[in-house]
C-alpha cells in the first residue's frame, strides 16, 4: 500500500506542476483579462451598458442568482494581478488536485488488476484519458468551464450534478470497457449518458460580460490542458507503480 | 487456506478503498469546499479545471 501511495503522489506532484505551467502559459492570461471585464475596467461593446446597469439588469432577469460574492469583491488570491502569491497558490492547488486524482487512479488500477486486467504504459495513458473524460470533459458537456464573472445557476445544484456525472462516467466507462457480454457494455453506455439525459442545471438567460471569443478560448484551452495533464498522470502512475514488483 | 486467501483479498480491497478515499478527499478539498479561504486560494485552479466555482 505504501508503494501505491508513493507512486500516486509522485505522479500527482509531477502532473500538477505540468498543469500549473500550462495554465500559466495558456489559461491564466484569459482569467486575468476576464477579471478586468468583471471589475468593469474593460467593457465589451462599450456604450451599451455600464457595469451598474448590467448588474441591475442581471439581478432582474435572474432572480435566485447570487451575484453578491462577485459584486462584493471577493479576493482572488493576491488581488487582481497575477502576483507571485497567487501563482504559488495555483501551483499548490494544482499539485493537490492531481495528487488526489493520482490516488484515485492508482486505486482503480489496483482494483482492475485484482480482477485480472493487465495494465501497461499505453493502458495507463488510456486510463488517464478516461479520468479526463470523467472529471473534466463529461462534466463540461453540461457545465462549461466558466470565466470569472460569468453568471451561473445555483452552486450546490451544479456541484451535485458535476459529482454525479463524474461518478456515472467512471462506472459507465468501467462497464463499457471491462463488462462481460454485450449487455453489460451497453448498460455502461446508458449509465454514461444518463446525467446528460437528465440534464445539467441550466441558466435562465445569458449575461456573460467577457467577449465570447475570450470565453471560447478559455474553455478550449482549459480542456486541452486537462487532457494533456491527465494523459501524463495516467502514464506516470502506471509506470511508477509497476516500477517495484513488490507493489 | 481459502480463508487466508479471502482475508488477504479483503485487506487489499480495504487498502484500495482507503487510497481512493484519501484521493477523493483531496479533490473535494481542492475543488469543492466552500470555505472562503479555500475558495480564494484555489480560485484560478477551480476555474481552469472546470469545478463549479461561485
Amino acid at each position: 500500500m505504501r508503494h501505491m501511495l508513493s507512486s500516486a503522489l509522485f505522479a500527482g506532484f509531477a502532473a500538477g506542476l505540468l498543469c500549473a505551467l500550462l495554465q500559466y502559459l495558456l489559461v491564466q492570461p484569459n482569467i486575468l483579462l476576464a477579471e478586468r471585464y468583471e471589475s468593469g475596467e474593460l467593457v465589451h461593446f462599450q456604450g451599451i451598458a455600464s457595469p451598474e446597469q448590467r448588474a441591475a439588469a442581471m439581478a432582474q432577469s435572474m432572480p435566485g442568482m447570487d451575484m453578491s460574492g462577485e459584486e462584493a469583491g471577493h479576493q482572488h488570491g493576491d488581488g487582481a494581478e497575477g502576483g507571485a502569491h497567487r501563482q504559488a497558490l495555483t501551483v499548490l492547488f494544482a499539485v493537490l488536485t492531481y495528487c488526489g486524482y493520482g490516488l484515485a487512479l492508482v486505486a482503480g488500477m489496483n482494483l482492475a488488476e485484482q480482477v485480472g486486467v493487465k495494465l501497461g504504459l499505453s493502458q495507463g495513458i488510456l486510463w488517464g484519458l478516461a479520468g479526463f473524460m470523467a472529471f473534466q470533459m463529461m462534466p463540461a458537456l453540461g457545465l462549461q468551464p466558466d470565466l470569472p464573472g460569468t453568471p451561473a445557476s445555483d452552486l450546490t445544484a451544479r456541484q451535485i450534478w458535476w459529482a454525479g456525472t463524474a461518478a456515472a462516467t467512471v462506472a459507465g466507462l468501467w462497464f463499457a470497457a471491462y463488462g462481460t457480454g454485450l449487455w453489460q457494455r451497453a448498460a455502461g453506455l446508458v449509465v454514461l449518458a444518463a446525467p446528460h439525459i437528465w440534464g445539467a442545471p441550466e441558466l435562465a438567460s445569458f449575461g456573460g460580460i467577457a467577449p465570447p471569443e475570450l470565453a471560447a478560448s478559455f474553455a478550449a484551452r482549459s480542456l486541452a490542458v486537462g487532457m494533456i495533464t491527465w494523459a501524463v498522470l495516467g502514464g506516470l502512475v502506471v509506470t511508477l507503480w509497476h516500477s517495484d514488483p513488490a507493489k | 487456506m481459502n480463508l487466508t486467501q479471502t482475508s488477504a483479498r479483503s485487506t487489499v480491497l480495504a487498502q484500495t478503498l482507503f487510497v481512493a478515499l484519501v484521493g477523493l478527499t483531496l479533490v473535494f478539498a481542492a475543488g469543492f469546499a466552500q470555505s472562503q479561504g479555500l475558495h480564494d486560494a484555489a480560485h484560478d485552479m477551480r476555474h481552469s479545471t472546470g469545478f463549479p466555482c461561485h
